[in-house]
């Protein structure tokens, strides 16, 4: 690295898009008429000029080593002329002309990667999630291996399109910043204290921004007796959300004796029917059990049981609740409704049932 | 490394190897065959297992001329562990839409197993290709070598980040603009931005062909791009008496008319009618009866602005901002650009630090941050107008953002009223 050419920045932006088209994408761009199911996990799309364009989409672990990855591009320079895509919830979709290399390429998929082919329509498709305990400085539990886990129990529902009144679409995040984001079913990791501040580390953090961060003006400076400034947390304020040991590492939110994982459900990112809505809290206070998580899992399973049995066709599971109530919610999958599922936010009165309606 | 490798033993990851769902830990334990430091990482995966606690810290590592784009990884188990002492991530811009030649993807292996750990993921939250395994030194050479290549790195911290798009035109009948064009085009006329943080803080375009935002970009994005219509639904009456026979009237009205948010369709025997002046191009119906229903063909797209995740003043989705807006010739894309700067400059020059631009229109309100963009309100910008009675007319009282905040601020007070009086 050191100075021989420093060229400085490239500034190549993004690919060209077009040169990673499959021939049939890049023919009929802007054209397709139609698309069909034709068993789950397989479609066909049909162009304004009869072309049909096949797609395989296959669950991917997301993180895979490039001998995998070069696996992959063998299947698709067998098949698919060479070309292929991912989908937002890292699925392949391998794009076939020919109709008649369904059979084999799903054969070899299945063979040599060990990929299961689904993920379409009514489906539980590919779990989102975030990089925990492999790769990131600041989860409290891990991702990769909890959604591994998880899928092991979901293959039913992954690999049948119509198994469930409506896709379900579940993310997992491994602290309370929550990158994995909304989803009908989200498992997020919940902290249950204040930071607790590691004296010595506090130097090598931007004091002030640690302070500005903070969302409750929990944070503020201290003056030690010996002069240095550090940092002091009012415990009543926090919320232990965890703003701060993003900014700063040593305001340490996390404790492996006392986090815990929560459920949130009904979240939707389709401006579809009643719109977009936003996960609520379902669960909480299931354990942080690596390596399978299996009482997260138990719950996910009474969830979707509940949802499976009691909602309408095309009723995403936020829609569902809303229909049955939250009332029945927790009637039907046993679940406690507790203090703690009451908002205290500022968007909390919005939350309240402000009306004489009552279901009993 | 001491001359005798010692053999890593990890049997709670090992869990983990089975079981029908493809096995990122089987993948990688083969791997680590080939390059010692995926063992190491599993090594340190597997006692992050038993202790449920983390053991990477996280720092800033910068490719010469870029502020971001590199995750850069520390192990605090570096002794055990001495090759993924460092264990840094790249971001790579994808193509747009996740498309790929597998020309391209080997270009990207080769690279990744030259001068990485080889381990890719596909894809991150961010949209980014990411890369998983460099040094302080293998780093810089990657990065050479990517860019030698025609790739380039992605955004991270207070920046432009990372585009990311759906399917698109390229294979969706119901993308009503070309979202891998928009947002191509967006990356590379703000390459700066997104490589060089000058924001108050990150900033997230992600674009989806219609309402279903298979993009994900209500609640991922600040700005999301969707894909919408202004004249009729195509409705094929044809395929809709055949779906209607397939399916049976009971299902079309239970499942389609019903579901309808506006009640704005009608089903006559083997036919529909739709009230398009009520329709609100949800997208229900064409999901339903893709084959008898399309989107119209006066195309473009919706803006909204502002939407984030729960940190730090709770959920925030994107709020209206422009209904509708053609995305079709240079000049309407030239328009486009001109409101995204304007976004930026206004966001950019009142913002405080770390404050995403859907929480900065929550602090100043959203009528402040219309005038401050120079765009009218719209009753489509809201569900329903205040219930509040306080408002200051700013035609019978001066406006209070009519100009630089004054340093002596009037005030009023019944002193002041006395004085008057004397």
């Amino acid at each position: 690295m050191a100075d021989e050419k420093r060229k400085g920045p490239r500034d190549n932006g993004a690919p060209d898009y077009k040169k990673n088209l499959h021939p049939l994408m890049a023919k009929n761009y802007g054209q397709w008429s139609y698309h069909e199911k034709i068993k789950p996990g397989v479609l066909v799309h049909v162009a304004e000029n009869g072309d049909k364009l096949y797609t395989v989409r296959a669950g991917s672990p997301r993180t895979m080593s490039v001998d995998t990855v070069r696996k992959i591009c063998d299947i698709a320079d067998k098949y698919c002329q060479g070309h292929l895509r991912f989908t937002s919830r890292a699925n392949v979709e391998f794009l076939l002309a020919k109709k008649k290399d369904i059979g084999p390429l799903i054969k070899e998929v299945k063979e040599v990667l060990g990929f299961p082919i689904g993920g379409t329509g009514h489906s539980v498709s590919n779990i989102l999630h975030t990089q925990g305990w492999l790769h990131c400085n600041l989860p409290g539990t891990d991702a990769a291996g909890s959604v591994k886990a998880l899928m092991d129990t979901l293959m039913k529902e992954f690999e049948s399109d119509n198994d469930l009144p409506a896709r379900v679409k579940i993310s997992a995040s491994c602290c309370q910043i929550n990158c994995g984001g909304q989803g009908d079913i989200a498992i997020n990791l919940q902290h249950h204290h204040p930071p607790v501040i590691k004296p010595e580390g506090v130097g090598i953090c931007e004091l002030p921004k640690v302070v500005a961060i903070c969302p409750v003006a929990a944070i503020r400076p201290r003056q030690q007796d010996d002069g240095v400034t550090t940092l002091e947390v009012v415990d009543e304020k926090c919320m232990y959300c965890g703003a701060c040991h993003g900014q700063c590492p040593t305001m340490e939110i996390r404790d492996a004796k006392t986090d815990t994982l929560t459920i949130w459900i009904g979240g939707k990112t389709a401006s579809t029917r009643n719109g977009p809505s936003f996960m609520k809290l379902a669960v909480w206070g299931l354990p942080n059990n690596p390596p399978r998580w299996t009482e997260v899992s138990d719950a996910v399973h009474k969830i979707l049981d509940a949802y499976k049995a009691t909602a309408y066709k095309y009723e995403r599971m936020g829609e569902w609740v809303e229909r049955i109530s939250w009332q029945r919610f927790f009637e039907l999958t046993g679940f406690p409704f507790t203090k703690y599922h009451i908002d205290d936010s500022a968007m909390a009165r919005t939350t309240y049932n402000t009306s004489a309606q009552v279901r009993f | 490394m001491s001359e005798k490798k010692k053999k890593i033993e990890t049997p709670m990851v090992d869990e983990l190897l089975d079981g029908p769902w493809p096995s990122f830990a089987k993948d990688l334990k083969e791997w680590s065959s080939k390059k010692p430091q995926v063992g190491q990482l599993l090594g340190q995966l597997n006692q992050s297992y038993e202790d449920k606690w983390n053991y990477w810290q996280g720092t800033v590592l910068n490719v010469d001329g870029y502020g971001g784009g590199v995750i850069a990884r520390y192990s605090e188990l570096a002794e055990e562990y001495p090759d993924i002492a460092q264990f840094h991530t790249i971001r790579v811009i994808p193509p747009a839409g996740w498309v790929y030649s597998t020309e391209s993807l080997r270009n990207l292996c080769d690279i990744w197993e030259k001068h990485g750990a080889g381990i890719m993921q596909l894809h991150g939250m961010t949209g980014d290709i990411l890369l998983l395994g460099s040094d302080n030194k293998t780093t810089f050479e990657a990065a050479e070598e990517l860019f030698e290549n025609g790739w380039d790195l992605g955004g991270s911290g207070g920046a432009l980040r990372t585009l990311a798009c759906c399917v698109g035109e390229a294979r969706c009948e119901m993308a009503c603009y070309d979202t891998m064009k928009t947002t191509t085009d967006l990356t590379n006329r703000y390459i700066s931005q997104l490589h060089r943080p000058e924001f108050p803080y990150k900033y997230k375009f992600k674009l989806s062909g219609c309402a279903n935002d298979c993009g994900c970009s209500m609640q991922r994005s600040d700005m999301p791009i969707i894909g919408t219509w202004k004249d009729d639904i195509r409705v094929d009456q044809k395929e809709v008496a055949a779906f209607v026979t397939e399916h049976g009237a009971d299902f079309v009205r239970d499942n389609v008319i019903n579901r309808c948010p506006t009640r704005c369709i009608t089903l006559n025997k083997k036919k529909i009618e739709i009230d398009n002046k009520e329709c609100v191009r949800c997208m229900h119906c064409i999901n339903v009866m893709h084959k008898a229903l399309r989107p119209g063909v006066e195309k473009g797209v919706t803006i909204l602005l502002g939407g984030k995740r729960t940190l730090k003043i709770g959920d925030t989705m994107g709020v209206q901002l422009v209904p509708f807006m053609p995305l079709k010739t240079e000049e309407d894309y030239d328009k486009l650009y001109d409101l995204v700067e304007r976004i930026w400059e206004f966001w950019g020059e009142n913002a405080m630090d770390h404050e995403r631009v859907g929480e900065f229109i929550a602090r100043v309100g959203l009528g402040t941050f219309l005038d401050g963009v120079g765009i009218d309100p719209d009753a489509r910008m809201v569900k329903a107008p205040r219930t509040t009675p306080y408002i200051k007319f700013e035609e019978i009282t001066p406006g209070r953002m009519g100009g630089e905040a004054e340093d002596d601020p009037a005030v009023s007070n019944a002193e002041v009223e006395q004085m008057e009086k004397a």
